[in-house]
């Protein structure tokens, strides 16, 4: 009886001690389809960034990302299978590049005489802003000629009014 | 007073009226291929519609490009779907047949379409000399920084891509391309090619 007891005892531990490590196993398993869709959904937030600066051949202004088109989406399915197969997103971008030329980037590089591209509207606004600020003060400074619409009484009350 | 008016606005007028002219004296849809001059995308693709004899391949065959070293390879993007397809299909298949026998091969790349489409499109239209392949994914179109179709590259003996056609293709730039490259290959041979061409 005592026997028995002690064997009840013995197997009651034995699956106490099994409990948890069954439990981790299972966590163990678990693991993998837990961590393939992070590892997925970052793979997804890459590919979605990578297609969102690659110009659709067959579009007008839209990203390959936007695109519904058949060629968008197999060059979506070739960013995301370089990105898969260990290729960052500069030589996704830079495969692309050679096989498209530049113009596949919707944001090209600020490199040589693409320079160009973001300093022309730097110099234009501030031109632009030089050319307004001499010109109001020229207009303001007396003595030095106001403009005719001012300087001109089209209407005489304001003047009276003044 | 007013000369320097005229001035000033002919600065401003000039420069930009110049952009538009530029402008418009280019084909917006005209996009300049990096490609050529450069060693051509390798490919392995299946035949699904085999050709004639005495180009034709069995179907199911599987075309590489490495296998054409020493030939000129005219790789001629298509689709069923697409109507400038059919403005070139005759030139082309007859401008294949006259290669027969030289070192040319000829192979039709089906872009974004079903095998059985571009069959029944190959019988409408009086069948095709040379045997044609699918690109499953558009990976080879992708590789070939394909815009639309028809598309065709010239590939010389030497495994570079010598010239890019967009749109349909004739006859005679066909026989002056790869008269030109078939010419310049035979002094040397294959085995002498330009690395640089």
């Amino acid at each position: 009886m005592r026997h028995a007891a002690r064997a009840v005892l013995a197997a009651a531990v034995a699956l106490w001690w099994a409990g948890p490590l069954s439990a981790q196993d299972s966590v163990a398993r678990a693991r993998p389809p837990v961590a393939t869709p992070v590892a997925d959904s970052a793979l997804d937030a890459t590919t979605a960034a990578v297609s969102s600066s690659l110009r659709c051949p067959v579009c007008q202004g839209e990203s390959i990302q936007e695109s519904p088109s058949s060629l968008a989406q197999d060059m979506r399915a070739v960013v995301r299978q370089r990105l898969r197969a260990g290729e960052t997103p500069e030589q996704v971008k830079a495969y692309f590049v050679s096989k498209y030329g530049e113009w596949i980037l919707l944001k090209p590089a600020a490199t040589g005489l693409n320079k160009l591209l973001y300093l022309f509207p730097v110099l234009f606004v501030g031109g632009g802003l030089a050319l307004v600020v001499f010109l109001v003060r020229r207009w303001t400074s007396p003595g030095t000629g106001a403009p005719p619409a001012s300087g001109a009484p089209d209407d005489p009350s304001d003047l009276h009014s003044s | 007073m007013n000369w320097k008016r005229a001035v000033f606005a002919t600065l401003v007028a000039v420069p930009v009226i110049a952009l538009f002219a530029f402008g418009f004296t280019r084909d917006p849809g005209a996009i300049p291929s990096p490609l050529p001059g450069h060693v051509a995308p390798t490919f392995a693709l299946t035949v699904f519609a085999p050709g004639e004899p005495p180009l034709a391949r069995p179907m199911g065959d599987t075309i590489r490009l490495r296998d054409q070293a020493g030939k000129v390879v005219v790789v001629n993007f298509w689709a069923s779907w697409c109507l400038a397809c059919r403005a070139e299909h005759v030139e082309l298949t007859e401008t294949a047949r006259q290669y027969a026998g030289r070192p040319a091969q000829f192979v039709g790349v089906l872009y974004a379409d079903q095998p059985e489409m571009g069959r029944q499109w190959i019988t409408a239209m009086g069948g095709q000399s040379y045997p044609s392949v699918l690109d499953d994914g558009s990976r080879m179109a992708i590789d070939y920084g394909l815009y639309g179709v028809p598309e065709t590259f010239i590939i010389d003996p030497g495994g570079r891509i010598a010239y890019k056609h967009t749109g349909a293709i004739t006859g005679e730039i066909l026989h002056q391309k790869i008269d030109s490259l078939l010419a310049a290959a035979r002094p040397a041979g294959p085995a002498a090619r330009t690395p640089d061409r």
